[in-house]
């Protein structure tokens, strides 16, 4: 094989796994370092740099960073990357003073979002601080979007939401006009904005048009989304005692634990595919399980009973499949009995206010033709983002995209190519402090997951806003920061010193490094110290060793970032340097670290 | 030594051996030698070595004396006896153990120092009685320990850190050996585990004193141009021409034996020792001929490394004095020191 470029950001950056996973490519490790350290601003702040939500995403983010964590592959759980997101939301102290200023004098160009949803703020908080005049038009009377009036307040309590929106659109350059939905694109776009994005969400619950459903029971046949925003508005406060709730998203979820708020007491999420083909995370079932809803699988739904003009039950088809599940047979024919039926089955977009002769290009199931790396659409200076892009995806993509759009906006606005994108560059600092001693802990902590804290079963239902999860303790927090591997600090080797003594080979505790002759990919794989167990892991492979020739081999899979190999190295040719992702966002080439108070006395040394 | 005990860590499970035991399980303490030591290396061959056997920790006794390479015995193998002798005495001590319980596996450690300087006149006598032990010299040609001075290993015109080059004739424990009789004797690198490895493993096999020599590059002391003991030095210098294979005797032979002077041996307990390579005309069952092929080498300041010579017929220490098949530990007290009636009959008959 090629030697390894390690110049090359791609390569730790990949190494990191959960900061890989994570689409906004949040500094997971550092912020969880900067936790164990006390220092919760900066592990808000770095947080807040490229998730720009830490308070609301540490309570409801689908945690791709989670199933990716390295943690996972070595004892199983990986580390509550998640809950400690939150720890710093909830341990922070005063940062408004440590946002990027939003300048008086402004740069003379006006930009109009569309939606005040987690996309359009990462656009607006991107792109005041760099002097931009923005509107933002929301139809509602309040910002936050799908945040606010799709994820039930027991999960995402109203002031966390409106700390984290208040910090985008309260500190200046920035105007919402509420109650003010967007009628006519083609108005918007005729006011003489310099760019317009739209940020609307995917808004429209799906509908499951079978016999009964609108007939003169439909009144309590409810679309999930729907439901769940007139809840949250306060237009529906009860529900019937026996409720339905088909589909198995994490929409369900919320449906079925706010109907268990509202009066529901036999509760049954009704699925047509077996539990592991089900969308909602995991952890979203066991909330709702443990409050006493029922998940039932394999039953299909037939046709809404409706009795004496009443809805009095729904009709299934109990089913079972094929291997894969990918065909079914039906086994028999059974009536639900039940007062209320909520559909979840999904969400789509909704452009009805977009003229189709505007130039913007509409493609398959009707979505706008947009660009996958600058957001753009087909008419010059119209962005998407967010569900309202590609579809439903989460919080945190639209955040992403949020960011990705704001640096084409800007490079639109400033009369730059739109595809010419700033590159992503790399730091690596040294953290040797002495001999055998490193300014991050490196041993290896066997504490098992820390699990979250919720509220008594018997005051959970008192109120709707009563927030289910407690958070973590001081002593929860401390060892979960520990269990995390680090996986930032990299084992940077110098070929040129090696004289292939063996020692950092005989210590690793995962036998992940092999001195051995060169090969190509798979032949050099069968030869390593242990069997390369997982291909999508990279494989690090030195220049020619000094004495022998042979290279150094190391599996990145499963290696714990304990040091040991640079602390039996002789002659310093591995050491532990901190990986830091140079990302770039509007107006901010290669952003690396957040701004540290010069009163706060940095404990502890990052 | 290290911040922090190497980890455990619960990956997939680790590969076992025969006795459901991990590779992990034949490790000992966290060295406190300098890093990058060849004696560690030393110690992750044993590790590996004995972890292949699938050998029963219990069935294992480590001893030692004084020196850098006597401390490595508590790196390894965590549940076998050990015994940390006397400067020099550890070949005494391990005749004693291997009279006392013959079915004991000895594995012996030793430095050059306490082997070829103090303690040479025990290993002497080991070797004379042939007693059934793994005896390892780590030779690093320097007094780690005391700082670094020259050993009775250093060869002639190798440069001390500090100092003038020296100038008294070596004593080459290979040599020393094939003059005593000795019956199993090897040369190899710490650097080079895929040599050492096979050679510990047939040493175990051996019956009788199995001697190894291991070049074993002290890094604080005599790794530095101008050594004849560092690796860079070994890694141009080895001549690797003698190659083998060890086989257990549970295994199949199934590598093709074939090439340049190749041929097997059957040791004592069934297994098969394959030399895979050996140079023309070269014997390594014939004293002569092997003592012959170093000294020509050596003249040429060229390291000659592999399993060098092997006698199979020969007797070990048991089989020579006639003792019990068993171990003296197992045998009853009352018939070990049956009271002072026999003795008396027996002194009688000297009378």
């Amino acid at each position: 094989m090629e030697p390894t470029d390690v110049r090359d950001p791609a390569y730790y950056h990949r190494v990191v796994d959960c900061q890989y996973a994570c689409p906004a490519h949040t500094d997971v490790p550092g912020y969880i370092r900067l936790i164990a350290q006390g220092r919760f601003d900066e592990a808000y702040l770095l947080n807040r740099q490229s998730n720009v939500f830490p308070g609301i995403l540490g309570r409801t983010c689908d945690r791709p960073c989670e199933p990716a964590c390295r943690r996972g592959r070595v004892d199983g759980d990986p580390v509550a990357i998640c809950r400690l997101k939150r720890v710093t939301s909830d341990l922070k102290g005063e940062i408004a003073d440590r946002l990027a200023p939003i300048p008086e004098q402004k740069n003379g160009k006006r930009v109009a979002i569309i939606g005040a949803g987690p996309s359009s703020l990462t656009v607006a908080n991107d792109l005041a601080p760099l002097g931009y005049e923005i509107d933002i038009f929301e139809k509602n009377d309040q910002p936050g979007g799908l945040m606010r009036w799709n994820i039930p307040s027991f999960r995402l309590p109203a002031e966390v939401l409106d700390e984290e929106t208040s910090n985008i659109i309260d500190r200046g350059g920035v105007r919402v006009h509420y109650n003010s939905p967007v009628a006519s694109l083609g108005d918007l776009l005729g006011r003489g904005y310099d760019a317009v994005y739209v940020g609307s969400g995917a808004p429209r619950g799906k509908e499951l048009d079978l016999p009964g459903r609108h007939d003169e029971a439909e009144s309590h046949i409810h679309i999930g989304i729907d439901w769940l925003e007139s809840v949250a508005f306060g237009h529906i406060d009860s529900i019937g005692e026996r409720v339905l709730i088909i589909g198995v998203g994490n929409t369900a979820m919320d449906c079925c634990r706010t109907a268990r708020r509202v009066g529901g007491q036999d509760i049954r999420v009704m699925a047509r595919r077996p539990r592991e083909y089900f969308k909602a995370s995991p952890w979203e079932l066991e909330d709702a399980e443990e409050e006493g809803v029922q998940i039932v699988v394999n039953h299909a739904p037939k046709r809404f009973v409706i009795e004496d003009g009443r809805l009095t039950g729904m009709e299934f088809d109990v089913v079972t499949w094929d291997e894969g599940a990918r065909h079914s047979s039906v086994v028999e024919t059974i009536t639900v009995p039940c007062d209320d039926v909520i559909l979840a089955i999904g969400q789509e977009n909704a452009f009805p206010w977009i003229e189709r002769d505007l130039g913007i290009e509409f493609g398959e199931w009707d979505l706008p033709v947009v660009d996958e790396t600058t957001m753009m659409s087909t008419r010059p200076g119209v962005f998407f983002g967010g569900d309202a892009a590609w579809g439903p995806k989460n919080i945190i993509w639209a955040v992403a995209h949020g960011h990705e759009a704001a640096i084409s906006i800007d490079q639109y606005c400033q009369g730059h190519d739109v595809a010419d994108r700033p590159p992503a560059g790399q730091n690596l600092i040294s953290l040797k402090m002495g001999m055998n001693e490193w300014s991050y802990s490196n041993d290896y902590n066997p504490s098992p997951r820390q699990e979250m804290a919720h509220i008594d079963l018997t005051r959970r239902f008192e109120s709707l806003n009563l927030e289910v999860e407690l958070g973590f303790s001081a002593e929860q927090y401390a060892r979960e920061a520990q269990r995390c591997l680090n996986c930032d600090v990299e084992t940077v080797f110098s070929p040129t010193l090696c004289i292939e003594c063996d020692a950092c080979v005989d210590i690793c505790p995962v036998r992940c490094l092999t001195i051995t002759e060169n090969g190509d990919e798979t032949e050099l794989s069968g030869r390593l110290n242990t069997p390369r167990a997982n291909p999508s892991q990279s494989l690090y492979v030195s220049a020619p060793l000094p004495q022998t020739g042979r290279v150094m081999v190391k599996d990145e899979n499963v290696c714990v970032h304990c040091g040991l190999c640079a602390e039996r190295c002789p002659t310093a040719a591995w050491d532990m340097q901190e990986f830091t992702l140079l990302t770039s966002y509007a107006g901010k080439p290669g952003v690396t670290h957040i701004p540290v108070r010069a009163t706060s006395a940095s404990e502890g040394g990052h | 030594m290290p911040s922090i005990t190497k980890p455990l860590i619960p990956l997939a499970p680790l590969p076992t051996n025969d006795l459901g035991l991990t590779i992990r399980d034949y490790e000992g303490a966290m060295s406190t030698l300098c890093a990058g030591c060849g004696h560690d290396s030393i110690t992750a061959a044993i590790v590996q070595a004995f972890w292949e056997l699938a050998m029963p920790p219990r069935d294992i006794a480590k001893l030692s004396g004084i020196g850098c390479s006597s401390k490595t015995p508590t790196y390894f193998i965590r549940g076998a006896h050990g015994f940390n002798s006397a400067h020099g005495r550890m070949a005494a001590i391990a005749t004693g153990a291997a009279a006392a319980n013959r079915e004991l596996t000895l594995l012996g450690v030793s430095g050059d120092g306490d082997s070829l300087s103090i303690g040479i006149g025990h290993l002497a006598h080991a070797i004379r009685r042939n007693v059934k032990m793994v005896y390892v010299i780590e030779n690093n040609g320097v007094y780690g320990l005391t700082k670094g001075q020259l050993s009775a290993s250093a060869d002639i015109g190798t440069r001390p850190k500090k100092g003038e080059a020296n100038v008294i004739a070596p004593i080459d424990p290979i040599m020393l050996g094939l003059s005593m009789g000795a019956t199993f004797l090897a040369r190899s690198f710490s650097g080079d585990k895929e040599q050492l490895v096979p050679i510990l493993k047939a040493a175990v096999a051996h019956n009788g004193f199995a001697l190894i020599d291991v070049i074993s590059p002290c890094v604080t002391f005599n790794d530095h141009e101008g050594s004849t003991k560092s690796y860079r030095f070994v890694r141009e210098h080895e001549v690797k021409e003698v190659v083998t294979d060890y086989v257990p005797v549970r295994e199949e032979i199934t590598a093709t034996v074939g090439g340049r002077g190749s041929r097997t041996v059957t040791m004592h307990d069934g297994s098969v020792l394959t030399f895979r390579a050996t140079p023309e005309g070269y014997d390594p069952t014939n004293r002569l001929s092997v003592e012959a092929y170093i000294r020509d080498h050596q003249r040429h300041g060229e390291v000659v490394t592999g399993l060098l010579y092997l006698d199979e017929s020969g007797s070990s220490m048991h089989e020579v004095n006639h003792t019990p098949a068993h171990a003296l530990a197992k045998i009853p007290v009352d018939r070990l020191c049956p009271g002072s009636a026999v003795l008396d009959d027996l002194m009688s008959d000297f009378r």
